[in-house]
């Protein structure tokens, strides 16, 4: 290398370090493993910045919102008494915090209402460095007793499963993810397919018959197939339903607002598991499982390695 | 030691450029932290590739291909690892994006903002594609060529390069 001019140099060390990666991806190919050190030793250092990023936009916002306050409150009550302008300058505040209050209520409302079922309530502290996939990080790991293949959802409904667990963090592949999909159902046919992610916000429902009367505005909810998440949970309502070659196509929007995640819950099992339903999922559930002869086997989720064996260590 | 010198190709005078100790470090770090967290908070910042923008910043500034080439290594893998693709995806891609970026920042004069914006969407798309055929036939992973999405993400990237193109131009010796 030495002898070469300052050219071909470069061009070698171009060829070598592509090459380099070439046998990189086909070790990981082969090996069926995703480089676990070296992404161990990102997430680690990157997580604690996202954390801390997390803590630092959410003081942000609330110094926003109390300006926003405090001027409100200068331009709107100059003639009034210092008492009068602290309760107002309180209950903004209080309104500041309300969504968030409301949000984690309803995580706690739902976690109670299933307390036989092991489950952890995380923070989502980023996202994918790749801008064409959906994946999230949330700020529990390991240490809280999360593994891979464990389903995430929230109270509206399926957000995704964990797809690497780290010490003090995990990725989440999300169900709008092209290799993401979900064991689902649509809940009053019970007509069995599972979802599949796009990678745009909607979501794709894959071998439904050509035969099978589908509505619109019909919900689809978890099968219980893909062992990953519990039967009976909401996906999404379907959208659009148009006749295809072999099945049909169609589009269902998730339940759970996924482009706003700001907490999600950890199903912290890999065994199936049972919700207790809300009343408006009971009448759903009540009709007999129907799985139509055309309709496709269910697949575990996607990137869907989970299997009854998979038990947590 | 010169900071800024000439690079001579053919009748044209080229300047390479160098920064403030700590300034390429620290851009790349911000930019694969800001790629991974912006959308939890602003779900259409999905759509920028700041790793990128970095890569050929500074690619086109440095013009030296072996340090350009390994940038690129650098910051696609650390993208890699924040991602669930397999790492050498955005490895590879970045690593050619820099040497190409480097060598021709080299041969012409990429201060102009034009010339920053057209060699930007170029970069980019050139990036997608190199990405697109590893997914092919590396990965076995049917992806589409074109899409709309990459198309509005091609303009708004080229965009946002050419203000932070001149922002980083603030942190170069003079």
């Amino acid at each position: 290398m030495a002898g070469l001019p300052s050219r071909h140099r470069s061009l070698f060390l171009l060829i070598g370090v592509v090459l380099l990666q070439v046998l990189l991806l086909a070790v990981q190919i082969k090996r069926d493993s995703q480089g676990r050190l070296i992404r161990v030793w990102t997430v680690s250092a990157v997580s604690p910045v996202e954390r801390s990023g997390a803590w630092g936009v959410g003081k942000i916002r609330d110094a926003w919102r109390h300006y926003f306050a405090l001027s409100d409150t200068a331009r709107q009550n100059e003639q009034l008494h210092r008492e009068n302008g602290e309760l107002k300058l309180e209950i903004m505040q209080l309104q500041g915090k309300s969504a968030e209050a409301d949000r984690l209520a309803a995580l706690l409302n739902f976690k109670q209402k299933q307390n036989k079922v092991p489950m952890v309530v995380a923070r989502v502290i980023g996202s994918s460095a790749d801008p064409n996939s959906n994946v999230l990080y949330i700020d529990q790991g390991q240490r809280d007793g999360i593994r891979k293949n464990m389903g995430v959802i929230t109270p509206e409904g399926v957000v995704g499963k964990v797809m690497e667990a780290y010490r003090d963090a995990s990725q989440v592949l999300v169900v709008t993810d092209r290799d993401s999909g979900v064991g689902a159902m649509i809940a009053d046919s019970r007509i069995q397919s599972p979802v599949g992610g796009t990678g745009e916000p909607l979501l794709n429902m894959k071998y439904v018959g050509n035969d099978d009367e589908v509505a619109v505005g019909s919900r689809v909810v978890t099968s219980g197939m893909d062992r990953i998440f519990p039967k009976d949970l909401p996906v999404g309502i379907i959208t659009q339903v148009k006749p295809g070659g072999q099945y049909k196509q169609i589009r269902v929007k998730p339940s759970a607002n996924l482009e706003k995640l700001e907490e999600v819950i950890v199903l912290l099992t890999t065994d199936p598991v049972v919700l207790k339903q809300p009343a408006s999922v009971d009448s759903g559930s009540a009709a007999p499982t129907k799985a139509p002869a055309n309709s496709a086997p269910q697949p575990t989720s996607t990137a869907n390695t989970a299997k009854p064996s998979d038990k947590r260590p | 030691m010169n900071e800024t010198y000439d690079l001579r190709v053919g009748e044209s005078h080229i300047e390479v450029h160098k920064f403030h100790g700590g300034t390429i470090l620290l851009s790349l770090l911000i930019a694969v932290v800001l790629q991974s967290s912006l959308p939890v908070y602003i779900s259409k910042a999905g759509i920028l590739d700041l790793p990128l923008l970095i890569t050929i910043y500074f690619g086109l500034s440095r013009r030296n291909p072996s340090t350009g080439l390994l940038l690129g290594t650098v910051i696609g893998v650390l993208q890699d690892s924040l991602s669930k693709t397999p790492l050498g995806l955005f490895g590879i891609s970045k690593t050619i994006i820099g040497y190409l970026a480097s060598s021709i920042g080299a041969r012409l004069d990429t201060e102009h903002p034009a010339a920053r914006f057209a060699l930007t969407a170029a970069f980019f798309v050139l990036h997608q594609g190199i990405v697109i055929l590893i997914q092919k036939l590396l990965l076995a992973q049917p992806q589409p060529w074109f899409t709309m999405r990459l198309l509005v993400a091609c303009l708004v990237n080229a965009t946002l390069g050419v203000f932070l193109y001149y922002f980083l131009d603030r942190f170069r010796k003079s």
